[in-house]
């Protein structure tokens, strides 16, 4: 086991939504590297707590990789310096001793600050309930494997399916734009056959949601394709265009 | 606000239009750059101020040149319009910001890049096309023998405050061939024999490159061209033809008359 290491965090600290933050110097001392990045900021968090100051806030829930709620931009990069990898599951083995982190929330308009690191990302819900879903008749339960789907086919799907929403994507992108998530979720519902009815409909309104939302453009730099945890590819996002192009420019609805 | 304009105005279709009016720049660049190959034959310019006089008065030509002029505006005010909007959907910018850990550098400053071209642009059409149009330009009287065609005679003609008619006549007494043309090969050469024209061009042909390597591959990808096939035909054209060949071939004009001629 190597040894414990101490470093100095620069962390985003802002009181709530309109307060104006500022970047804020703490030592993080004794950290294990086995520790995941959370669990590191649990630990300085126990220190300010123990000194009556405010803790950081950040957001996390699952602390496996899965449900995309942990959210920090480290050292200029959404989730830190590993490959598909979410800020929870980031360790501190990932550092040097005494090394200087800095620690900012997403930034983009579209995901305004709540407090500190944590950020409201409900704009993501709303592209999703514009259109990323399939409506059906609930009944009886269908027997499995009824509508054959090429097994490539179901794999792409599910590989979009994969995206947990975490927003790293947007985090990356030099014009904070949102297409690499709204791909996916288009991606996942156009790949299958369950998906058809609304493909056309559906497409449009989440990409209108999204441009409701403040979004930027896409530039295709491919950082959220190399950012994103989940290794979501960005051939979803030609997928997306596409769709949308084939249903605003070529193809009548019946 | 009708579905077209709709279309054209959401994100989507804003780089729609950058792909297209992108795309359609390019394949010009190729019609411009094979035309110019011109200027590198020993001809006194012969050659490359008959073709000049074709680009500029063949009909269909002229209708493809003014789509060319309206794809520069366009693409500029959209690349201007879209950078604008990138600001508004980050208004607090990062402390630290790792861009090279995730993205080809050229795909960070196409904004940058594309600046360079645009003032280049405007230089090399102010001194080219604006003067072959509505300056005072020399011109050039070519004689050329009927039957040994490496017998040229070349009478220049300074400018004299009036413009001379384009004439291109087979004069059979005398046994020539006679173009009487704009001079525009003259000004090219002149203006390459200076080093600081030469740097200007070298630099905004390497900012074109880079400009290239990424706009041409992104152009498809916006599209929606994107699929294992045909993708890495894509990548080398956008890499080597136009990243390379095409901004080398530009860049070797001067350089050739500069050193050479
Ligand atoms: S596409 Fe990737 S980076 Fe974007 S929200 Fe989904 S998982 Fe996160
Ligand atoms: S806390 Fe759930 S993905 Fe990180």
């Amino acid at each position: 086991m190597s040894e414990n290491m101490n470093l100095t965090l620069k962390v985003w600290r802002q009181k709530n939504a309109e307060a104006k933050g500022q970047m804020v110097t703490y030592s993080a001392k004794n950290i294990s590297p086995d520790m995941s990045f959370l669990e590191m900021l649990d630990v300085v968090n126990e220190g300010l707590i123990k000194k009556y100051e405010d803790p950081i806030h950040f957001d996390h829930d699952c602390r496996e990789g899965i449900c995309g709620s942990c959210s920090l931009h480290i050292n200029g990069r959404p989730h830190g310096p590993k490959h598909a990898t979410t800020s929870c599951q980031l360790h501190m083995r990932s550092f040097k001793d005494g090394e200087t982190i800095v620690i900012e929330p997403w930034r983009a308009a579209a995901f305004p600050v709540i407090k500190d690191l944590s950020t409201n990302r409900q704009a993501f819900d709303r592209i999703q309930q514009a259109g990323g879903f399939i409506s059906v008749n609930t009944g009886g339960v269908p027997d499995a494997n009824e509508i054959p789907i090429p097994k490539v086919i179901a794999d792409e799907a599910f590989n979009s399916a994969t995206c947990i929403q975490c927003g790293a994507c947007v985090a990356a992108c030099k014009n904070a734009s949102a297409m690499l998530f709204v791909s996916a979720k288009v991606s996942q519902l156009a790949l299958l056959p369950q998906g058809q009815p609304e493909r056309y409909r559906r497409v449009q309104a989440m990409v209108a949601q999204m441009d409701a939302e403040g979004f930027g453009h896409c530039t295709n730099t491919g950082a959220c394709e190399a950012e994103c945890p989940k290794e979501i590819s960005i051939s979803n996002i030609a997928r997306m265009n596409r769709d949308y192009f084939t249903a605003r420019l070529i193809k009548d609805e019946v | 606000m009708s579905k077209f304009a709709q279309t054209f105005s959401s994100s989507l279709g804003k780089k729609l239009i950058m792909s297209l009016t992108g795309l359609f720049l390019c394949t010009f660049l190729i019609v411009h750059l094979i035309g110019n190959l011109q200027l590198f034959k020993d001809d006194q310019g012969q050659a490359f101020n008959a073709y000049s006089y074709f680009m500029t008065h063949f009909p269909p030509i002229k209708v493809i040149s003014y789509l060319l002029y309206a794809s520069i505006i366009v693409h500029s005010v959209y690349a201007l319009v879209l950078t604008r909007n990138k600001n508004k959907a980050r208004p607090v910018g990062y402390a630290s910001y790792d861009g090279k850990a995730n993205s080809p550098w050229s795909s960070r400053n196409m904004g940058i890049l594309g600046t360079i071209i645009l003032v280049f642009l405007v230089v090399h059409m102010s001194n080219f096309w604006a003067r072959y149009h509505w300056g005072e330009l020399p011109t050039a009287r070519y004689e050329v023998s009927l039957t040994n065609p490496n017998d040229v005679k070349i009478t220049p003609i300074p400018f004299n405050g009036q413009e001379i008619a384009h004439a291109d006549y087979v004069d059979a007494p005398a046994g020539v061939q006679v173009l009487i043309a704009k001079d525009l090969y003259k000004i090219v050469y002149e203006s390459f024999k200076q080093w600081w024209y030469v740097l200007l061009y070298v630099i905004a042909m390497s900012a074109l490159s880079f400009h290239l390597i990424h706009g041409f591959r992104s152009a498809f990808q916006t599209l929606g061209w994107n699929n294992s096939k045909y993708v890495p035909a894509i990548r080398f054209l956008g890499e080597w033809v136009f990243g390379v060949l095409i901004p080398l071939g530009f860049a070797a004009m001067p350089l050739y008359i500069y050193f050479f001629k």
